[in-house]
C-alpha cells in the first residue's frame, strides 16, 4: 500500500498529465492524500471503499428507500463517485483547508460509530466547476492593495509637491461695493456661466442643469443595451464623449478665452483672467 | 562577559514580546487569525487573512477578478477620490482649529493661517488643491464606468448614487468656496447663486434659504460653513458608503469590456 505522500505524488503526476490547471491538480492530489491519511489510520475500515459508504451500512439499508438502495447494484462506483466529491470540496479552497479537512475526518474517522445517511448525490462535475471559477481571481492582499498604496502615494507626492509650490489664492478682504471684473464662478460652474452667454439665464442657469443631472440619473434605464463592448454601444460612447466635450470646452472657454465684462479674449492676447 | 552572567537583552525583549503577545489586551484588539496575532509567512491563507481579519474586509473581497486589477481598467480613479476625501477631511480639521466662521474675524484668521500657524499654508495649499482634484477625480470616474459600461445591470443603482455623490462633491467643493472670504471667493459664489435665484416661480426663496439673507453676508458664511464642514461630509460619507456597499453586492467590480 502506498503512503499518503506517494498517494499524494501519484494523483499530481496523473492530474498533470491529463493537463489540469496546477490548483486543481494540487486540490485533488491533496483530497486523495487525505483519503490514503484516513485509510492508514482507520484499519477497520477497508481503504477500498473509505469512504461513509451509506448503502453498506444495516441501519440506512433498512431505513433507507428505494432510490438510497440503488447504489448498492453497483458500490464500488458509488463509493469512488461519492468521496472525491466530498473529498473535493476541503481542496476547493485552500485557504481553509485545514479545519474543513480535519472535519471531514472526524466525520468518517475519528468516530466510526457515527452512522451517515445518504442525503444527496453530488455530480464530481459540480464540485468541479465550483473549483474552477475562483480561477480568474487574485488575492486583494497583495496584488491590489500594493497597486492602491502606490497610487495613493503618487497622488499625494503630486498633491504635496504642487502645493508647496503653488500657494492658493488669498486677495483681499471681501468688498460687497466693489465688483471684481470679470467675476467668475468656480472652474466647475464656469461651463454653466458660458452658457449664460447663449440662453435665457432661466435656460442656462436652470433648466439645462436640471436636464442633465436628470438624464445622468436616468442613463443606466435609458440605455437598455446589455453590452459593456465598445464595439456594440457606439452611440452611447458617441453621445456620452460629445455631452462630456461639449461642457468641457465650454468650461475651457470660461475659463482662459473670458475676460473684462466676460468679453471672448485671447489669452495669449489679453492675459488669463482667472484664479483656481 | 554578559552571556557568562545570563544577562541578554535580546531574548529579554523577545520573551517581552511574546508576553505582550499572549496576553488579553492583544489578543482582544485583534481576531483570531488576524497576522497580528499569528504573524505573516506568505501563504495563500496567510493573504485572506490578512483581508478577511481586518477592518478591511469592509472595504475588499478577499479576492477580486484579475482583470480588476488592471491600472488601465479602473486607473484607481473610485479609490483615489476616496483617497483625496479622507485627505480633506484630515486637512479640513486642521484648518478649523484656526478657523471662526465670523465676518469679522475669518479674514484675519486666513491671514494668519499662511503667516502664522505651523504648515497653515501648506495645510490650506493641500486642501484646496486636492478639492479641486477631487472634483477632477470623479468626473473621470464617471467617464470610466460609463465608458466600461460599468453601469449597467445589476449596477444601475449605485449609478444613481454615484451621481448623487457628484452632486455632493460639487456642494462640498462650492460650500467650501465662500469660506476664505475674499474677493474671488465672495464674487465667485455670488456669480453661482445669482444662477439659483433664475430658478421658477420658488427661485428668490432658494436664494434666500441658501444666503440666509437677500444678499451674502455674515449669515451666509456661518451658514455655508455648516454645511461644508458637518452637514454635507455627514451625508456624503453616508453615500461612500452605500456605493461601496453595493459595489460588493453587485459583484463586485464588472466584466471586461
Amino acid at each position: 500500500m502506498p503512503t499518503p505522500d506517494e498517494v499524494f505524488e501519484q494523483v499530481l503526476a496523473e492530474e498533470t498529465a491529463k493537463g489540469s490547471s496546477p490548483a486543481v491538480a494540487q486540490g485533488r492530489a491533496k483530497a486523495a492524500r487525505v483519503r490514503a491519511q484516513r485509510g492508514a489510520k482507520n484499519p477497520s475500515v477497508p481503504d477500498k471503499s473509505t469512504a461513509p459508504a451509506p448503502s453498506s451500512s444495516p441501519e440506512s439499508s433498512g431505513a433507507a428507500s428505494a432510490p438510497a438502495t440503488q447504489p448498492e447494484s453497483k458500490p464500488a462506483a458509488a463509493a469512488t463517485q461519492a468521496k472525491p466529491a466530498a473529498a473535493a470540496k476541503p481542496a476547493s479552497k485552500p485557504s481553509s483547508g485545514a479545519p474543513a479537512r480535519k472535519a471531514v475526518g472526524n466525520g468518517s474517522g475519528a468516530v466510526p460509530e457515527r452512522v451517515q445517511r445518504l442525503l444527496a448525490v453530488v455530480k464530481p462535475e459540480a464540485i468541479q466547476k465550483v473549483e474552477r471559477q475562483p480561477m480568474d481571481r487574485v488575492n486583494v492582499w497583495p496584488h491590489l492593495m500594493a497597486a492602491e498604496m502606490v497610487s495613493l502615494l503618487v497622488v499625494l507626492a503630486t498633491v504635496t509637491i504642487f502645493s508647496i509650490m503653488v500657494d492658493a489664492p488669498l486677495r483681499e478682504l471681501s468688498n460687497f461695493n466693489q465688483t471684481p471684473n470679470p467675476s467668475k464662478a468656480p472652474w466647475y460652474f464656469l461651463g454653466l456661466q458660458e452658457l449664460l452667454r447663449y440662453f435665457h439665464p432661466q435656460v442656462a442657469g436652470v433648466t439645462i442643469p436640471t436636464v442633465i443631472i436628470i438624464a445622468l440619473f436616468a442613463a443606466p434605464y435609458i440605455d437598455r443595451n446589455p453590452s459593456t463592448s465598445p464595439d456594440d454601444r457606439k452611440l452611447a460612447i458617441v453621445l456620452f464623449s460629445f455631452f462630456m466635450l461639449t461642457f468641457a470646452v465650454l468650461t475651457i472657454i470660461g475659463m482662459f478665452f473670458r475676460g473684462p465684462g466676460f468679453n471672448f479674449v485671447f489669452p495669449w492676447e489679453g492675459g488669463i483672467f482667472f484664479e483656481l | 562577559m554578559a552571556k557568562a552572567s545570563g544577562w541578554n537583552p535580546r531574548q529579554k525583549l523577545a520573551e517581552r514580546v511574546d508576553q505582550l503577545h499572549n496576553g488579553q489586551l492583544w489578543r482582544s484588539m485583534f481576531r483570531p487569525g488576524s497576522i497580528f496575532r499569528r504573524g505573516y509567512a506568505d501563504s495563500p491563507r496567510n493573504r485572506a487573512y490578512v483581508v478577511m481579519n481586518s477592518v478591511l474586509y469592509h472595504l475588499h473581497p478577499v479576492k477580486v477578478k484579475r482583470h480588476g486589477i488592471k491600472l488601465s481598467y479602473t486607473l484607481c480613479l473610485g479609490g483615489l477620490t476616496f483617497f483625496l476625501f479622507i485627505l480633506l477631511t484630515i486637512t479640513g480639521i486642521y484648518l478649523m482649529f484656526f478657523y471662526r466662521p465670523s465676518d469679522i474675524e475669518v479674514y484675519s484668521d486666513m491671514q494668519r493661517i499662511h503667516t502664522q500657524v505651523s504648515f497653515g499654508l501648506l495645510v490650506r495649499n493641500l486642501h484646496r488643491w486636492g478639492a479641486h482634484l477631487m472634483v477632477i477625480s470623479v468626473f473621470l470616474h464617471m467617464a470610466r464606468v460609463f465608458y466600461t459600461g460599468a453601469y449597467k445591470p445589476p449596477r444601475e443603482f449605485n449609478w444613481i448614487v454615484g451621481v448623487i455623490l457628484l452632486l455632493l462633491t460639487l456642494l462640498l467643493a462650492f460650500t467650501g468656496y465662500l469660506l476664505p472670504w475674499d474677493q474671488l471667493a465672495v464674487w465667485a459664489v455670488t456669480v453661482g447663486t445669482e444662477m439659483m435665484k433664475n430658478s421658477p416661480v420658488i427661485g428668490d426663496q432658494v436664494q434666500f434659504a441658501l444666503l440666509g439673507g437677500p444678499v451674502i453676508g455674515a449669515e451666509t458664511l456661518l451658514r455655508w460653513y455648516t454645511l461644508h464642514v458637518l452637514f454635507l461630509p455627514f451625508i456624503i460619507v453616508i453615500f461612500i458608503s452605500i456605493h461601496f456597499w453595493r459595489v460588493r453586492k453587485d459583484g463586485g467590480i464588472s466584466g471586461p469590456m
